[in-house]
C-alpha cells in the first residue's frame, strides 16, 4: 500500500529564503475578514444572507453587488451618512435598529461600530471569503529578530508576535522536549533509556539530535497508532451500530488500514481518494477497498421497527455530513432542510452532493446482527494460502455431507434388513455425522479468522436524487444531478455522470481552497492543542477567522507542494522553534492567552484519555505492543452495559495481554463507551468530531485515583521500584513517570510520603494484604509494595503527568 | 410610550446587558475562550418558579389510551377499521405498515379523580390520589416514530445524535447549586416488571454533546459505586487517601508556582472535590436514616437497590440537596403485544413510588419549586397490533399524540390541556411539540429558551432547535 515509503525531503530545502519582502499589512487597521465579515455573518446573514427563503427586505449583505447587494441598498462606500446600514446599527430606536429584537441577536458593540465606520469610510471593500479563495504562499515575513530562527513557521509566528510587542519564549529543556515529542508523535512517554540517549546525543550533536529523534519517532509503528486515533474521532469509528439494539459492527479492517496508512506515509491525496472512492479504482487493491469502508462508518439501525426508506435517507445524510466535516471542514449538513444561512451552500448543493452517495448497493438496515458483524457488501482479505486452506476445508466438509446423505439413504432403504445390519448402518451414520460436525466446526473456526472488510459499492443502475423538502425522506422535490457547490472550483467529470472518483479528484485538485487548509489546521491542532482556526470542524462563515492566516496558507501550500506528505508536514511543525518553546510562563500570561493562540510559548494541556491510559500502561511495564486485529475489552465497572442493553448483553472483559493493548484497540460500544475514555472527554463516536473538548472534573480525579486497572499498574510500577536499591528508588520512579529527575523539594515530599505510608501499612497489615491481593509477593515486602504502589498512584495523578508540558 | 414598545425596549436593553458580559451571552462567550469557566449565574431572564427538575422518563412509550386519554366511545368501535379520514395516510412503523388498522379500545376503566375531577385510568390508583397536583398535557407530539430517535429527541431536542441533553443545557445555563454533588444525576431502573430485554438506553441521552463535558449527567450505578470510581480501592483507607492527596496537593502546588498554569489549581480543586464526594455521595445514597413511615410510603420495592421506588426516594434526597436535574429512566413500556398484562406490572412499578415522591416533596415544602415531569418518548396507536380481543391487544408506536403530565414548580394542577380527536390519534386542540415542552420547562426555570445558546458548527445552538417553540403559558400559574 505504501505509495510513498520515504519522505526524505531534506529539512533545509523546506526553508524559505529570507528576503526583504514587506508583509501584507492592512493600512486602515480594519480587516474585512477579521473584523467585518464575521459580524455581518453572525448578526445579519440569517435574514440578509445567502438563504433566499429567509431573506428579508430584498437585501443581502453577503454580497456587495447585484440588485439585492449591499452597495445598491445599504452601503455607500466612503460615506457613513449615506449608508443605511450604518444608521441602522447605531440607532437607539428599537423599531429601526439592526439587528431587530426578533432576531434575538445582540446589537453591535461600540468597538464593532467603530470598525464598521472605518471600513465604510475607507471604501467598504468586500473581499471573497478567505477560506474559499485558494491559499497563497505569503511573502517572506520581515522580522526584527531573525536570529531566533530561519524556519518559515517561526518567522511567520515571530512577525505576529513582534507586531504586538511580544517575544517568543526560550526553548524548553531537553527532558521536557523529548517527553513532549514522544507523546506527540507516538502517544506514549519516552523510556528512561530513550531520555538518556537523547540527552547524550543532544550534547554531542545539538540540533541534529533533535532531527534524529523526530525521524526515529516517526518511523515507529506507534506513530500510525497515535495519528490514527485522531482520525477515528473525526470519522466516528466504533464497534457497534449505535442505534436500537446497538449490534456489533465489524469495521476493524478500516481502523487497521488507517494505522498502516499513517505509518507508510500514504499521501493525503490518496488517503482521501481511497476513502471517498477506493472501490472505483480500475482494479482496486485490498487497501483501496478497505478504505472505502469510510462510507460504512455511519450509525445504522437494525431491521424491524424503522421505515427502511427513512433509514436509507438518514444513512446517506450521515455520509454527506462526514464528508463535509472531515474533508471540507464545512457544515454542509445545515443545508439539508433549507439553504445554508451563513455559507453559500444551497439546499440544492446539499442534495447534489448527496447524489454521490445515494447509490450504495447495501440494505439500509442491518438484519439483526449479521454474521461476524459484517453487513454486505464486504470483501474477503484472505491471502491466497488462506483461501486455499478454506477451500480444502469446505471440500472436505461437503464430501462428508455427501457421505452422511448416502448413509441416511441406505438406512431408510434398508429398513427391511435385519436388526444387526440396521445397527451397523445406524452406527456408521452416527460416526459419519460426528465426523461431519467436527469438520464443520473446524471450517467455521477457520472461517472466522479470515479478515474481511465492509466496503462501498455502487448499484449498477443509478438511483435518482431529489431535493428532499424540509429534509423529509418522503417529500421529494426537484431532481438534481451529482455536482459540487458553486462557490468552489467546478467539478470535472470523466464520464457522463460524475462519480465519487471525480469528486475525490476535485477535492485533491491543488486549486481547491479547503482540502489542504482543513487538514493542515487539524494537524496543527494536534501539536498545539488548538488549530490555527479554532473551529477545526468549520472553516465557513460562522467558523473562526484564523489568527495566523499567512501561516495557515503557507502550511497548506507547502503541504500540497510536498505531494500531500503528512510526515513532512508533521516534521516541519515539530522542527520549528515555535513548537520547541517552553510552556512555562506567568499566571497572568496564561490568563491572557489561556489557549496559547499567540504562540508565544509552548502549549500546555491535558493529555487525551487514551494517552493517559497508554502512558500508565507503558510506564508500569504492562503495555502490550501487539498491533491490529479485533477490538479488545479491558475491564470496566460492572453493570454499565446491563443498564442500557435491549438484547441482554453483558460486558465480558478480555483476559491476559489483551487488556493491556493500546487504547486505540479498545472496543467502542456506541451506546456505552468505556468510562475510562468518556470521563476524559473522548466522544461517543455518534458524530464526526474534529476536536475534543478538554475539561477538568471531579469524575476525572476519581477515575485516576481509584480505577482498579490504573491502581494495578501502579502496583506493577512499585514492583520495579523495589528492584532498585532504596536510595535510588525515588529518583527512579519519578523519572520513569515524569521523564524528569526530582529536585530536592520533590524528593523530600516523596520521602516523607513513603515513610508515612510504610508506617501506616506496617500498623495496618490487612490493608497491605488487600492492596497486594493476587500479587506474588513475599509477606515481608508486602507493606513496602503497598506503600510504593500508592506513591505510583500519586505520580499518576500529578497534573504534570496528565499534561503535556 | 406604547406599553409594548416600552417592553421591547426593556428587553433590548436586557439583551444588551446579557451580551456585554453580565449573563448568558457572557457564559457562552467565555466558554469559547477559556478552558475552565466558572459557573455563571444566568438565572436572570424571568423569575423562576422552579429551581429543580425531576424528570420521570417512561422509556418505551406507555399507552396514553390506557392511562390518561379517556375515549369512552371507542368500545363501540372495537375491531372496526380506523377511518382513513383520521389516518390520513400518515407514516406508521415497519411493524404495522401492511396490516389493517383495527380499533382496540382500552380494557381499563377510567374515573374522575380529586376535586378537579380529572380523568385517570384505574391502573394508577396511588397517583390518582394526587390528581389535583397534576396537569395532563394530552396534545404532546413528536417527529420520531421509533424509540431511538424518539428518546434522543425527547432528551436532547434533536433526533440526530450529538446534541446536549436537557440536563446538560440546564447545568450549562444555570450553573450548580451545590458544592459537593453532581449537578445532573441520571438513575435508570435496574429492573422492571415486563420482559428483561427491552428498548435500549444510550449514554447520549444524558450526554453533554458539544457543551463542555462537565455538564454531562452523572449516571448513578445500581451495583458497585453509585458514582463510577467513587470508592477507594481495597487497601486504601481514608487515612491513606488523605495522606496521598496531601502529597499531591503539595507537589501540584509546587508545579503551579513553577509553571504558572492556573489549570493546575483546577486539578487540585477537583481532586479535593472528589475527596468530598467520597463522603457526600454515600451519605446521599444511605437511606438508613429514613423513617419507617417514609419507606412505607414508597412501597416494598424501596428496599431493593436499583428499583424505581428506591430511585424515587434517592431523587427526593438529591432534590433536597439541591441537585438541579434528576432524571429517572424506567424501561419496559414498549407493549406491542399483551399490553394489558404488561401494563399492569409496569404501572405497579411506578404508581406508588411516583405518588410517594409527590407526597414526600410536598410534605417537605419542595414541590412548590420542584418541577416533576412524567412522559414517554411518544404514544401508542389506538389500533391494535397482533392478537386483538377486548381483553388482550398490543399497540404500535404513535408520535402524533401522547400524554405527559407535569406537577409542581409553578404548574397548574388538576387540569387537562390540549385535546385529541375521538380516536386519540390526532391532536385537535393546543398541540404541544416536544420542543414546546422543553421551552416550557426552561421557562419555569427562569430561562428564555431562545437565549440559552451555545455557538457550535456555525449556529447558535439551542435545546429547542431551529424551529419555532412556544412556552405553554396556559399551564403555568399553579
Amino acid at each position: 500500500m505504501c505509495t510513498r515509503t520515504s519522505f526524505l525531503t531534506t529539512f533545509v530545502s523546506l526553508l524559505l529564503a529570507c528576503g526583504n519582502h514587506v508583509s501584507a499589512q492592512d493600512n486602515t487597521g480594519v480587516s474585512f475578514h477579521r473584523d467585518i465579515r464575521p459580524v455581518l455573518a453572525d448578526r445579519c446573514f440569517a435574514c440578509h444572507g445567502p438563504n433566499a427563503e429567509s431573506r428579508q427586505g430584498e437585501l443581502r449583505l453577503d454580497r456587495a453587488d447585484g440588485s439585492e447587494g449591499a452597495y445598491e441598498n445599504a452601503i455607500e462606500p466612503g460615506s457613513v451618512d449615506n449608508s443605511e446600514l450604518w444608521q441602522r446599527i447605531i440607532s437607539d430606536d428599537p423599531d429601526y435598529r439592526m439587528p431587530p429584537p426578533v432576531a434575538k441577536k445582540p446589537s453591535l458593540t461600540k468597538q464593532e461600530q467603530l470598525l464598521f465606520k472605518q471600513w465604510i469610510e475607507s471604501g467598504a471593500e468586500y473581499k471573497g471569503f478567505w477560506a474559499f479563495e485558494p491559499p497563497r504562499k505569503p511573502a517572506a515575513p520581515l522580522v526584527d529578530h531573525p536570529r531566533w530562527s530561519r524556519q518559515d513557521i517561526d518567522l511567520l509566528v515571530l512577525e505576529k508576535l513582534e507586531s504586538i510587542g511580544m517575544t517568543p519564549s526560550e526553548e524548553a529543556d531537553d527532558r521536557t522536549l523529548i517527553r513532549r515529542l514522544t507523546l506527540d508523535l507516538n502517544g506514549l512517554p519516552p523510556t528512561r533509556e530513550e531520555v538518556s540517549d537523547f540527552l547524550q546525543d543532544r550534547q554531542q550533536s545539538g540540533d541534529y539530535a533533535w532531527e534524529r529523534l523526530v525521524d526515529r519517532l516517526m518511523a515507529r509503528p506507534q506513530f500510525g497508532e497515535h495519528m490514527a486515533r485522531y482520525w477515528l474521532d473525526l470519522v466516528r469509528f466504533a464497534d457497534t451500530n449505535g442505534m436500537h439494539k446497538d449490534f456489533y459492527r465489524n469495521l476493524v479492517a478500516y481502523r487497521d488500514w488507517v494505522i498502516r496508512a499513517f505509518n507508510c506515509n500514504l499521501g493525503y491525496d490518496d488517503f482521501l481518494s481511497f476513502q471517498l472512492a477506493g472501490d472505483l479504482y480500475e482494479t482496486p487493491t485490498n487497501d483501496q477497498l478497505i478504505a472505502s469502508g469510510f462510507h460504512r462508518l455511519h450509525l445504522i439501525i437494525d431491521r424491524g421497527t424503522a421505515l427502511p426508506e427513512e433509514s436509507y435517507t438518514k444513512n446517506v445524510i450521515d455520509r454527506v455530513t462526514s464528508v463535509g466535516t472531515s474533508f471540507m471542514g464545512m457544515t454542509v449538513h445545515c443545508a439539508q432542510c433549507h439553504d445554508h444561512k451563513y455559507d453559500p451552500i444551497s439546499q440544492k448543493d446539499f442534495y447534489s452532493l448527496y447524489a454521490f452517495f445515494n447509490n450504495i448497493d447495501a440494505e439500509p438496515e442491518t438484519n439483526n446482527q449479521p454474521k461476524y458483524g459484517l453487513q454486505p457488501p464486504f470483501v474477503s482479505l484472505a491471502p491466497p494460502e488462506q483461501n486455499a486452506e478454506l477451500n480444502l476445508l469446505n471440500q472436505h466438509l461437503s464430501e462428508l455431507e455427501e457421505k452422511v446423505r448416502l448413509a441416511r439413504t441406505a438406512l431408510t432403504e434398508g429398513l427391511d434388513a435385519d436388526s444387526e445390519q440396521l445397527t451397523d448402518l445406524e452406527a456408521e451414520l452416527k460416526s459419519l455425522e460426528q465426523e461431519r460436525d467436527i469438520a464443520k466446526r473446524k471450517r467455521d473456526a477457520f472461517d472466522q479468522t479470515i479478515p474481511r472488510a465492509m466496503v462501498m459499492k455502487e448499484r449498477s443502475e443509478l438511483r435518482p436524487t431529489f431535493i428532499l423538502k424540509r429534509g423529509q425522506y418522503d417529500s421529494p422535490g426537484e431532481p438534481v444531478q451529482r455536482d459540487t457547490p458553486g462557490f468552489l472550483p467546478p467539478l470535472k467529470k470523466q464520464g457522463e455522470v460524475a462519480s465519487r472518483m471525480d469528486l475525490a479528484r476535485w477535492f485533491i485538485d491543488p486549486s481547491h481552497p479547503l482540502t489542504a487548509r482543513v487538514e493542515v489546521n487539524r494537524i496543527w491542532q494536534q501539536f498545539f492543542g488548538v488549530g490555527l482556526v479554532k473551529t477545526s470542524e468549520d472553516l465557513g462563515a460562522q467558523g473562526e477567522v484564523p489568527r495566523h492566516p499567512e501561516l495557515l496558507d503557507y502550511l497548506a501550500v507547502s503541504f500540497v507542494e510536498s505531494g500531500w506528505d503528512i510526515k513532512a508536514l508533521v516534521k516541519q511543525i515539530v522542527m520549528s522553534k515555535t513548537y520547541r518553546q517552553t510552556s512555562r510562563t506567568t499566571t497572568d500570561q496564561f490568563r491572557q492567552d489561556p489557549e496559547n493562540r499567540m504562540l508565544a510559548r509552548g502549549s500546555r494541556y491535558r493529555l487525551d484519555a487514551e494517552m493517559i491510559r497508554d502512558q500508565i500502561l507503558a510506564t508500569s511495564g504492562l503495555l502490550s505492543t501487539k498491533m491490529y486485529g479485533p477490538s479488545v475489552k479491558p475491564p470496566q465497572p460492572d453493570g454499565l452495559w446491563q443498564a442500557v442493553t435491549m438484547i441482554g448483553e453483558r460486558f465480558q472483559p478480555d483476559q491476559g495481554d489483551a487488556i493491556y493493548r493500546r487504547s486505540i484497540y479498545t472496543y467502542w460500544k456506541r451506546a456505552m463507551p468505556p468510562p475510562q475514555m468518556t470521563i476524559l472527554n473522548a466522544p461517543n463516536r455518534d458524530a464526526c468530531i474534529a476536536r475534543r473538548e478538554r475539561t477538568n472534573t471531579p469524575s476525572q480525579a476519581l477515575l485516576l485515583l481509584n480505577e482498579s486497572e490504573y491502581l494495578k499498574a501502579a502496583r506493577q510500577l512499585a514492583t520495579q521500584v523495589l528492584e532498585h536499591p532504596p536510595q535510588d528508588r525515588i529518583d527512579y520512579v519519578w523519572e520513569v513517570v515524569t521523564s524528569h529527575l526530582p529536585d530536592e523539594r520533590e524528593r523530600v515530599v516523596l520521602k516523607s510520603l513513603v515513610a508515612d505510608l510504610l508506617k501506616k501499612y506496617e500498623s495496618s497489615p490487612h490493608l497491605a494484604d488487600e492492596l497486594c491481593r493476587g500479587c506474588d509477593v513475599a509477606d515481608a515486602t508486602k507493606q513496602e509494595l503497598a506503600a510504593w504502589t500508592m506513591v505510583g498512584n500519586v505520580l499518576y495523578n500529578l497534573d504534570i503527568v496528565k499534561s503535556k508540558e | 410610550m406604547h406599553p409594548i414598545r416600552k417592553q421591547e425596549l426593556v428587553l433590548t436593553r436586557r439583551r444588551f446587558l446579557l451580551n456585554s458580559g453580565m449573563g448568558l451571552g457572557a457564559a457562552a462567550f467565555t466558554s469559547m475562550i477559556s478552558r475552565t469557566v466558572a459557573a455563571q449565574d444566568v438565572r436572570s431572564h424571568f423569575a423562576p418558579t422552579a429551581k429543580r427538575v425531576v424528570f420521570l422518563f417512561m422509556a418505551g412509550a406507555p399507552s396514553q389510551v390506557d392511562l390518561f386519554d379517556y375515549k369512552p366511545d371507542l368500545r363501540e368501535l372495537f375491531q372496526t377499521e380506523l377511518p382513513e379520514s383520521v389516518r390520513r395516510g400518515q407514516r406508521v412503523t415497519a411493524m404495522t405498515k401492511g396490516s389493517t388498522k383495527l380499533i382496540a379500545p382500552s380494557k381499563f376503566k377510567f374515573a374522575q379523580q380529586g376535586k378537579s375531577g380529572v380523568w385517570m385510568s384505574e391502573l394508577l390508583p396511588w397517583l390518582a390520589a394526587h390528581a389535583d397536583k397534576l396537569c395532563f398535557v394530552h396534545s404532546m407530539n413528536t417527529d420520531a416514530i421509533n424509540h431511538d430517535p424518539g428518546k434522543t429527541s425527547f432528551c436532547t431536542g434533536s433526533e440526530i445524535p450529538g446534541k446536549p441533553s436537557m440536563g446538560a443545557w440546564l447545568s450549562y445555563g444555570l450553573g450548580t447549586l451545590n458544592k459537593d454533588l453532581p449537578n445532573y444525576v441520571v438513575m435508570p431502573s435496574a429492573f422492571w416488571s415486563g420482559k428483561v430485554n427491552v428498548q435500549a438506553l444510550y449514554a447520549r441521552l444524558w450526554g453533554s454533546g458539544f457543551l463542555p463535558s462537565r455538564h454531562q449527567g452523572t449516571s448513578f450505578q445500581t451495583t458497585g459505586d453509585p458514582v463510577l470510581f467513587l470508592s477507594n480501592p481495597a487497601g486504601v483507607d481514608p487515612v491513606v487517601r488523605r495522606r496521598t492527596l496531601d502529597a499531591l496537593d503539595e507537589l501540584n502546588q509546587k508545579h503551579f508556582s513553577e509553571i504558572g498554569d492556573p489549570e493546575i489549581q483546577t486539578t487540585i480543586a477537583q481532586q479535593e472535590m472528589a475527596f468530598r464526594m467520597q463522603s457526600s455521595v454515600p451519605e446521599l445514597t444511605d437511606i438508613s436514616e429514613e423513617s419507617p413511615a417514609t419507606l412505607e410510603m414508597y412501597g416494598p420495592d424501596v428496599q431493593k437497590p436499583g428499583s424505581y421506588a428506591r430511585n424515587c426516594l434517592l431523587a427526593r434526597r438529591m432534590l433536597e440537596r439541591d441537585v438541579q436535574f434528576v432524571q429517572l429512566f424506567h424501561r419496559g413500556w414498549d407493549h406491542h403485544s399483551n399490553l394489558p398484562q404488561n401494563m399492569e406490572g409496569q404501572c405497579r412499578d411506578v404508581d406508588q413510588p411516583t405518588a410517594a415522591l409527590l407526597q414526600d416533596l410536598h410534605q417537605r415544602g419542595l414541590l412548590d419549586d420542584t418541577l416533576v415531569v412524567f412522559s414517554g418518548e411518544f404514544g401508542r396507536t389506538v389500533y391494535g397490533q397482533g392478537k386483538l380481543t377486548l381483553e388482550n391487544y398490543g399497540r404500535d408506536h404513535h408520535p402524533r399524540c401522547f400524554t405527559a403530565w407535569l406537577a409542581g414548580g409553578g404548574i397548574k394542577g388538576g387540569m387537562h390541556y390540549g385535546k385529541t380527536d375521538e380516536f386519540s390519534y390526532n391532536v385537535v386542540e393546543d398541540p404541544v411539540h416536544v420542543r414546546d415542552l422543553h421551552a416550557t420547562m426552561l421557562h419555569l426555570l427562569g430561562i428564555d429558551h431562545e437565549k440559552l445558546i451555545f455557538p457550535y458548527q456555525g449556529l447558535d445552538q439551542k435545546l429547542t432547535g431551529v424551529e419555532h417553540a412556544r412556552v405553554v403559558r396556559e399551564i403555568i400559574g399553579g
